[in-house]
């Protein structure tokens, strides 16, 4: 095909809004805009002046589907600020929200949104006999993400529990126990869609960055900022090195990581990290981690599902071993401060820079979300895609394997229009 | 076949929290829903979605721009009914939180607004269509939610 124009308005199985647009010239591709068009709620100047008593929930309604990690990379940024160390019991208790909330959104990708792709149906509305099966799994995955989230957090979207200096509520024997059990009957269902992701072979590379947190227990909360070409920097030090693309088509600001587009997300940790999943996962998972390193973007529908398992067996573990007691949120003491949290999140990494006043009232905020960080990587992926199969497919088809890639992705565009404005003072 | 319940799910601007609780619902309803429900338009779960006739429409988000409240218009032609899911829904918070900015803060925005067409001030559904039903909270509360749902299958007789 030498001309070709694709127009693609509101995509579907994903979380916000999108449109696409495709300009194909003399056999080249010319053009590729992915336009995020949720419209702006101006989070960023929404914050300012906002207490910090408030703020994490206030933060949680950027988004739904991922509002457990704006409202933990908040508390970490505030946390920072002030200078507030976590009990251990604390710590615990945020990396088993972390883990909740990768249970359940991963699950809704893998299966509602991505699944129908495998099969070339339009939804999981359409499914019968084996694909019905692995959609009553998801139900069951879902349901003990969610499940450990509400004992833990208090709830799957916008936790109430977690705060600044701790969590508002110590969880009970029973509910562990209920959890434990979920989460059991979850793990033993979740390997039939693994195998479904690691037979589908989808021949698609392209070389990128990938950039991830590092930690010796993959535990989505802690550690220094990696990317595949060696790079190491302390998370305080991440925004330094993003660069900011204005994309004038979209509602929402892209990044290059350095002058280099990247990618965040589970197959970016999966590539720099697997090394540090829990035990029982690289003995169960073995077979399909042997896929990682990948450039291939659809391998980040199997990376998900890894990091499910990971998420399990690591809650498993520490539900297990440890006895909750009641504790007192620590009362941080109020100073004029600047904080960062940095955090993964389910589509990667989540940024947070605060700077607080001396009442604890928010003077700055900046906030760098993952779909911004892979805006521009998915542009490229699109373009690479559309050039090598111009003279292959139709425009139909070509059309629909755009469609399974940006799924690929995972974006959430919610997050990525909250509208951010990048004026920091570094002074 | 038996008569199902014509459904349709729609966001506007919002966090989109109540079509996660949607999709957690399913893990408990959907056996039960499949039965009833004929999921005509629901984007998050698939691309063939069909406007006319409906039911039933389940609205989440708040009102920023022309263009939202002339899909809006447009959904109240197709359905017989049309309920508010959540809070930007129903009173347009968080998501009108820029209708209360300070006039330095309006300001940062401006261009914005100007740029991407947005309307000067951000709505809930009922300032631009009629509501027929409310579920309140942020996100939904799911136990209006499911008793509505009830009640509109008693309505239309869906067995």
């Amino acid at each position: 095909m030498k001309k070709l124009d694709i127009s693609i308005q509101d995509l579907s199985k994903i979380e916000g809004h999108a449109d696409l647009d495709v300009k194909v010239r003399g056999g080249k591709v010319k053009k590729v805009n992915i336009k995020f068009t949720d419209n702006k709620r101006f989070f960023t100047q929404a914050i300012k002046k906002r207490n910090i008593s408030t703020l994490p929930q206030s933060v949680a309604r950027i988004c739904g589907t991922c509002s457990i990690a704006h409202t933990m990379c908040c508390i970490e940024a505030i946390e920072n600020a002030l200078g507030v160390k976590n009990t251990e019991q604390t710590r615990l208790l945020k990396k088993l929200t972390m883990y909740g909330l990768m249970i359940r959104d991963h699950a809704l990708h893998i299966y509602l949104f991505s699944l129908p792709d495998v099969y070339d149906k339009d939804s999981v509305l359409d499914f019968t006999g084996k694909e019905m099966e692995l959609l009553k799994d998801s139900f069951d995955i879902k349901r003990a993400g969610n499940k450990l989230t509400t004992v833990i957090a208090g709830r799957a979207v916008h936790a109430p529990y977690p705060m600044v200096g701790g969590y508002s509520n110590t969880p009970k024997v029973d509910e562990i126990k209920d959890c434990i059990k979920e989460l059991k009957k979850a793990r033993k269902r979740l390997f039939p869609v693994l195998d479904v992701y690691y037979n589908t072979k989808i021949d698609y590379e392209r070389e990128t960055h990938f950039v991830g947190m590092v930690n010796d227990e993959f535990n989505f909360l802690d550690g220094d900022v990696a990317s595949s070409d060696g790079l190491r920097i302390e998370e305080k030090d991440y925004f330094h090195y993003l660069d900011k693309t204005v994309l004038p088509y979209s509602q929402a600001v892209g990044y290059k990581f350095g002058h280099d587009t990247y990618m965040v997300g589970a197959l970016a940790r999966l590539n720099l990290n697997k090394d540090a999943l829990h035990a029982k996962t690289k003995k169960d998972g073995a077979k399909y981690l042997k896929v990682f390193p990948s450039n291939n973007i659809f391998h980040n529908n199997l990376a998900q599902g890894i990091e499910i398992l990971h998420a399990i067996d690591h809650s498993l573990e520490i539900l297990e071993n440890t006895k909750f007691k009641d504790e007192k949120p620590i009362e941080p003491k109020l100073k004029e401060s600047e904080g960062v949290g940095v955090i993964e999140a389910p589509r990667g990494i989540l940024f947070y820079r605060l700077s607080l006043d001396k009442e604890g009232n928010v003077k700055e905020g900046n906030i760098v979300t993952p779909t911004q960080q892979n805006q521009v990587n998915i542009e490229l992926d699109i373009k690479k895609l559309v050039q090598e199969n111009l003279d292959k497919m139709t425009k139909d088809e070509i059309e629909y394997n755009i469609e399974k890639l940006i799924r690929a992705y995972d974006p959430c565009i919610s997050c990525a229009t909250h509208f951010l404005k990048v004026n920091w003072d570094t002074k | 076949m038996e008569k199902k319940l014509k459904i349709g799910w729609f966001s506007f601007s919002c966090c989109e929290d109540s079509s996660i609780v949607f999709t957690e619902l399913l893990n408990d309803h959907f056996e039960e829903w499949f039965k009833v429900l004929d999921f005509q338009y629901v984007r998050i779960l698939k691309k063939n979605n069909k406007l006319e006739g409906l039911d039933v429409a389940f609205i989440e988000g708040a009102i920023a721009s022309r263009k939202e409240a002339s899909k809006l218009k447009k959904i109240r032609e197709n359905c017989k009914k049309l309920v508010a899911i959540g809070s930007c829904a129903v009173n347009a918070m968080p998501s009108a939180q820029r209708n209360l900015f300070d006039p330095e803060r309006e300001k940062e925005i401006e261009f914005l607004i100007e740029k991407f067409h947005m309307a000067k001030k951000v709505k809930k559904l009922e300032d631009v269509v009629k509501v027929d039903d409310k579920v309140p909270g942020c996100p939904m509360d799911e136990d209006k939610f499911l008793e509505l749902v009830g009640k509109y299958l008693k309505e239309f007789k869906i067995k």
